[in-house]
């Protein structure tokens, strides 16, 4: 066996050790639990990539818990999607420390900061383990450990955020059982709870009621988790009053994660034969997604808290990457657009949540009206919100486009019009809110509403801890968007499909 | 009628799992009392281990030289294993032990805030918490403690 078929199980495992010692650590020296936190990152960060180049010129890799074959043991499988997903989620997690690091000072009392960084590092170890999984169960405890994480770390914050916390427990809660009820139900009629094992014997029973009962309670289940629209009601609050780091933390790879539970059960668990033939959900999910991506743009609109349109800006790009896994039975390249958007969302999200918590500590602002002169007093993190947004807008060189080039291809290659109407006009709604706040940062001057001049002004320039990985967000943004347009990305789309078996390669 | 009754007898542990979940289902949806709504999440949590833990439930046939219908409790058992008792499947209790540990987890993670809550605005009924926020909101202040 090689070294790097060890490297999915080693990264979710020393994850774990790596948050206790960090607690422990903590008693020692406050300051400790970052760099422990943020070394193991930067070396699983490496270990992924190698996972990643195994993958793409190797193929899948399978490690077995303890040697135990498949049906019975806990197996890890490491295909295409899981590794690009992986990548994306550890580098993600790495920018959103180093932001945090200058941001945490200022949002959570020192004494926290130990059991702060414990939890931030077990919540990544739970979104790696939902990434490496290959069996439902586990699955349904990484999920825990994951979502309980952020329960905690939302209420960090104290004051407002409190009622937000509480409401995604509940609600939280009730989607991760639903979700282990449904497997439940399709265990009770397969044996199983190996995904491969599974997909093997499900087609003999999808007339059976159990299992579709089961699917349904799963994609509710994971709906909730991924707050796909009409379930996304906990989210606005938890994004708007969450600290700044959690907030991009959640909006770019926690829900990613949570959606590619949603991707295994559609395409690995269950096949698009079964969701297209048995249940009849290819163009509701289509229709499902669209309502979405209009509602969260317009509420977006709605909104003056800057953190609150992004909230339901999310709900929105939730949108487009269910649409594009709602297109895929009928193009390939709707699966292509929806893993696309996956990376693009959790670039540019990230980097406005980023832009987002720096205004708000920097000059204490939280209201888009009161914006004016930020432009001029804080020129990088308005460059990079400006870059970001239009990413979220979709104008060509950013990667934003690129996801909507390739739904829009989609759209027309499954002669599904109406969807390219839809994701056109969601391109403008975009440009409504998202030009607004533009608006006030550079061109606005002081037609302040209530309190111009006199914010509190916090004034202290922010560290480059916090503007560095906003500026490095707002680049790839760019770089991500260019490479999508060539041919580099070809082999790891082709990996994906083919893994996903669409059966199709472009 | 009868065939209902009869389907009803055989699976009865399944339909009064489903029956305490609709239940406490309810009971989170509709109550306003933060503590009540966690005892509803509880109740949908420990619904589904018994739902769960009835599916090991085999054998249910088979009448063993005891009289026994169902398998026997799935832990090794010299005199069970001699007389070839059919053990019910462990698997599903295996996991509903780890399914107990999440939500143990759960309540311990939403109790603490529920305490925090209680000691920012001195009520834990949602309507009241909201009231308090909008009036917050109205003066532009910050949250306070409620209780120092």
């Amino acid at each position: 066996m090689l070294l790097v078929e060890h490297f999915p199980v080693l990264i979710v495992g020393l994850a774990m050790f790596c948050a206790y010692t960090m607690l422990l650590a903590g008693y020692l020296n406050r300051k400790l639990p970052f760099f422990i936190s943020l070394a193991m990152n930067c070396v699983f960060f490496i270990m992924s990539l190698f996972v990643l180049d195994h993958v793409l010129n190797v193929g899948p890799i399978r490690y077995w818990q303890g040697g135990w074959r498949p049906p019975w043991g806990i197996e890890y499988v490491i295909d295409a999607m899981n590794a690009y997903l992986l990548v994306i989620v550890i580098s993600i997690v790495i920018l959103g420390l180093i932001y945090s690091r200058g941001n945490v000072k200022s949002e959570i009392e020192e004494r926290k900061h130990p059991t702060f960084y414990t939890l931030v590092q077990l919540m990544a170890a739970g979104l790696y383990g939902i990434t490496v999984t290959g069996d439902l169960f586990n699955m349904f405890i990484w999920l825990e450990i994951a979502s309980l994480t952020a329960y905690a770390l939302i209420a960090v914050a104290g004051g407002r955020a409190l009622r937000p916390a509480y409401n995604y427990v509940i609600m939280g809660s009730v989607g991760a059982v639903l979700y282990l009820f449904g497997v439940g139900w399709i265990y009770s009629v397969t044996g199983t709870l190996n995904m491969a094992d599974m997909r093997l014997l499900l087609p003999l029973v999808y007339d059976n009621r159990a299992v579709q009962m089961g699917f349904a309670m799963i994609v509710v289940g994971v709906m909730i988790k991924a707050y796909i629209f009409p379930l996304h009601l906990w989210q606005p609050d938890v994004y708007t009053y969450a600290p700044s780091t959690i907030s991009s933390m959640m909006a770019s790879v926690h829900v990613k994660v949570m959606f590619y539970m949603l991707m295994r059960m559609f395409y690995s668990v269950f096949t698009l034969d079964f969701i297209r033939h048995y249940i009849g959900l290819d163009l509701l999910t289509c229709w499902v997604a669209a309502i979405a991506i209009l509602a969260g743009s317009i509420w977006a609109i709605k909104q003056r808290n800057l953190r609150r349109m992004l909230a339901y800006s999310s709900v929105s790009q939730m949108g487009y990457i269910l649409l594009g896994v709602g297109l895929s039975p009928f193009s390939p390249w709707g699966l292509v657009g929806a893993v696309a958007h996956i990376l693009n969302h959790a670039i540019g999200k990230g980097c406005l949540f980023m832009c987002a918590g720096a205004i708000r500590q920097q000059e204490g602002l939280k209201d888009i009206r009161d914006f004016e002169g930020i432009g001029k007093k804080m020129p990088y993190v308005s460059a990079a919100f400006t870059i970001a947004a239009l990413s979220m807008i979709g104008i060509p060189p950013t990667a934003g486009f690129a996801s909507k080039l390739f739904l829009i291809l989609a759209s027309l290659d499954a002669a599904q019009y109406p969807f390219v109407v839809i994701l056109l006009l969601s391109g403008l709604l975009n440009l409504v809110y998202f030009w607004r706040v533009i608006d006030q940062i550079y061109f606005v001057r002081h037609e302040g509403t209530k309190n111009a001049g006199e914010a509190e002004g916090r004034g202290k320039p922010l560290p480059l801890s916090m503007v560095a990985p906003t500026l490095i967000l707002a680049a790839l943004c760019v770089i991500v968007g260019i490479i999508w347009l060539t041919d580099i990305p070809l082999p790891l789309l082709d990996r994906i499909l083919s893994d996903l078996r669409m059966g199709v390669t472009i | 009628m009868e065939w209902l009754i009869q389907h009803v007898l055989e699976k009865y542990n399944f339909w009064v799992a489903m029956l305490i979940i609709i239940i406490s289902l309810t009971a989170v949806i509709v109550k306003e009392n933060l503590l009540k709504k966690l005892i509803g999440l509880s109740i949908f949590q420990t619904a589904m281990f018994l739902w769960y833990v009835s599916l090991g439930d085999v054998g249910r046939d088979i009448l063993t030289t005891w009289g026994l219908k169902t398998g026997t409790p799935s832990i090794l058992w010299e005199e069970a294993a001699e007389k070839g008792y059919i053990y019910a499947n462990p698997l599903p209790n295996v996991l509903m032990l780890t399914g107990i540990v999440v939500s143990a987890a759960t309540t311990a993670v939403a109790l603490a805030i529920v305490i925090r809550i209680y000691q920012k605005y001195g009520t834990i009924e949602e309507d009241e918490i909201i009231e308090k926020e909008m009036e917050f909101e109205r003066e532009g202040g910050e949250l306070k403690n409620a209780s120092s």
